[in-house]
């Protein structure tokens, strides 16, 4: 009969439309803003920069060693190496960057920065309502809007924050436990060299004469 | 200026303008005899709402009738491929996700696979299913969306797309759950994936997968059947088989046509050949028949999926040996070419032994399916067109590039 088909699809339609009343599958929008679906974990946005401690200045994790300035794919990052030196969490001498900027109107998002950084000095954002009336100014993000504490990365990555602390706690106590033995060492060969010298001392003594050149 | 001589002179004019090779007056309809007509130029788009993207199509009219169609497209051309040659092998994966857009799964996939046939690269159990998981759910998303929008196209305004993008924003959220990002997923990397996925996602995408099948008979039983589509697709813009072959036609479109060519069966990239799937054939190729080919494969897809996520085995997925960074192949040449779910999706490398390929070229299925819509559209009217359209499935990131 003609229109059977019609007929079919507007009561398939009319399911649709009671079940989105009673069933969770077919109810699936939000009333955004004021409820929002929460994000999964690796959900990402643009980068910041990481750092430890209370001051933004000190505890940047970042070395400045452009790596992630050469791999990010449409070279939005513009990193500038600084003269001097700061000590990082091992206490080991690093460069920092004096200026580190990132123009979020040319990212695209792509993580890429944040799998090269040997030094777990950049991650991914999740917050995304970012929109300004500044064209020019307000998207490029300096130092300063890009640095956020290592509190906040382990709130929206907790299992990512909670592996790369790990990480960074056994490199601490590794290095710490090599300051200690080189210490241990050092004090070990100042002994014997100390030892050594008076032996030598006792010897010239006894020989009553000075070593030949 | 009769109508006739007008036709005639406007002809030529096209067929100077593209070239002799193009063939002379072959796509010319002569005008009837008895009423005088007059051929009237329409633009339609770039900027229209059945051109799936800035995509212009300038359309002679006789009358409501197609004489000639030709395509306009370069208005989204970004110039990829120069900018991957100038770049790390590396950087250009989040490129490609920006080719086709709503596949981005399967554009890295194809062109991870270039790079791992240029240097020999070996890629662990885990991944193999893991990638083909990501792919298949890739091809049932696209093929939800492609049939929602075309039926968009042909005037259901609303509720098949609404249905469609329900599911699809469910696939998109597995996506984001692993890769973080719903569309640009820069997922697959040389000899891997970047991150594995958890148990839980796992799980999740089994009760998905297992609730996939409903939707598809839904939508079955919202339109198999219906006067009105059956009217406005059967027999509409229908590509022969010789043709379709001869102008490199591939994927739904090719199967449509009733050519059994799937690079899954031919090819057996990854692991496809552990898999039971059949490959569903049309046999008029008109828009119905490319319709369903959409419907059908959504429904291999899910019988790929079951069989990939009961069998994917623990281990790593990413293989130890393969530098992702800084990867500097040997002289050499590849070619890497999947089934997206477009078409033959193919990544051509050339390298000469720097940082970056020497040559990059991708072979795009949208542009090369494209090609013969004036052959599909000639003598429709012009409501046929967008129908004809809709149902070639393009994605304009993926033609201009
Ligand atoms: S963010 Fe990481 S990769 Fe980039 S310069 Fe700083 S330390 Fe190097
Ligand atoms: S996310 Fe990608 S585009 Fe953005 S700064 Fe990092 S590497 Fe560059």
């Amino acid at each position: 009969m003609l229109g059977e088909g019609i007929v079919k699809g507007l009561i398939e339609t009319a399911r649709n439309f009671v079940g989105s009343y009673v069933d969770k599958d077919r109810l699936v929008t939000v009333q955004y803003p004021e409820e929002r679906n929460p994000l999964p974990e690796a959900a990402r946005n643009f980068p910041f920069l990481l750092y430890d401690g209370d001051d933004p200045e000190a505890g940047l994790r970042c070395v400045s060693c452009h790596i992630c300035e050469k791999e990010c794919p449409p070279r939005c990052i513009h990193i500038e190496k600084s003269t001097d030196k700061k000590p990082d969490f091992v206490g080991k001498q690093q460069f920092y960057p004096k200026v580190f900027n990132i123009d979020v109107s040319v990212c695209m998002s792509c993580q890429i920065c944040v799998e090269v950084c040997p030094f777990d000095a950049i991650r991914m954002d999740k917050e995304f309502e970012l929109s300004t009336d500044d064209r020019f100014g307000g998207l490029l993000w300096t130092k300063k809007e890009l640095a956020k504490p290592n509190e906040y990365y382990q709130k929206i990555h907790p299992m990512e924050a909670a592996e790369t602390d790990a990480r960074r706690a056994e490199e601490l106590k590794q290095t710490q436990a090599k300051a200690a033995a080189a210490a241990a060492a050092a004090a070990a060969k100042a002994a014997e060299a100390a030892k050594a010298a008076e032996a030598a001392k006792a010897g010239n003594g006894a020989a009553g004469k000075e070593p030949s050149a | 200026m009769s109508g006739k001589s007008m036709m005639e002179e406007s002809a030529i004019g096209l067929d100077e303008q593209m070239g002799a090779t193009y063939g002379a007056g072959r796509h010319t309809l002569k005008p009837d005899a008895e009423h005088e007509s007059q051929i009237l130029e329409v633009a339609i788009g770039p900027q229209h709402p059945s051109t799936h993207g800035v995509f212009r199509m300038d359309v002679q009219l006789d009358g409501e009738r197609v004489v000639r169609l030709k395509p306009v497209f370069g208005y989204l051309h970004r110039n990829h491929e120069k900018i991957a040659e100038n770049a790390a092998y590396l950087a250009a994966i989040p490129y490609t996700d920006r080719l086709d857009y709503l596949c981005s799964m399967t554009n890295n996939w194809g062109y991870v696979l270039a790079v791992e046939k240029l240097v020999g690269i070996a890629v662990p159990e885990r991944t193999e299913y893991i990638r083909v998981i990501m792919a298949e759910l890739t091809r049932f998303q696209n093929h939800s969306a492609l049939v929602g929008f075309l039926l968009q196209d042909m005037g259901a305004s609303g509720t098949p797309l609404m249905y469609a993008f329900r599911e699809r924003e469910k696939i998109l959220d597995l996506f984001e759950a692993v890769s973080g990002a719903r569309m640009m997923c820069n997922y697959l990397r040389f000899g891997g994936v970047r991150v594995d996925c958890t148990p839980e996602w796992l799980e999740e995408t089994r009760q998905l997968v297992g609730r996939l099948p409903r939707f598809v008979d839904e939508f079955e039983r919202l339109l198999r059947g219906n006067e009105i589509l059956m009217a406005r697709t059967q027999g509409v813009g229908v590509l022969p088989r010789e043709l379709a072959v001869s102008a490199g036609v591939t994927g739904p479109m090719l199967r449509a046509s009733g050519v059994n060519y799937d690079i899954r069966k031919v090819d057996r990239y990854g692991i496809y050949d552990r898999f039971k799937f059949r490959v569903p054939l049309g046999e008029h190729g008109d828009v119905y028949d490319r319709y369903m080919m959409r419907v059908l494969e959504m429904r291999e897809s899910i019988a790929i999926l079951e069989q990939a996520l009961k069998e994917i085995p623990d281990g790593p997925v990413q293989d130890p040996k393969t530098k992702v960074r800084g990867l500097r192949p040997k002289v050499g040449e590849a070619y890497g070419r999947i089934e997206s779910p477009k078409g033959e999706l193919g990544f051509y490398l050339i390298s000469d032994g720097t940082m970056n390929p020497y040559r990059y070229r991708v072979r795009p299925p949208c542009l090369i399916n494209l090609t013969i819509l004036e052959d599909m559209c000639l003598g429709l009217s012009v409501a046929d067109v967008v129908v004809t359209l809709g149902s070639v499935d393009i994605v304009m990131g993926e033609v201009d590039r």
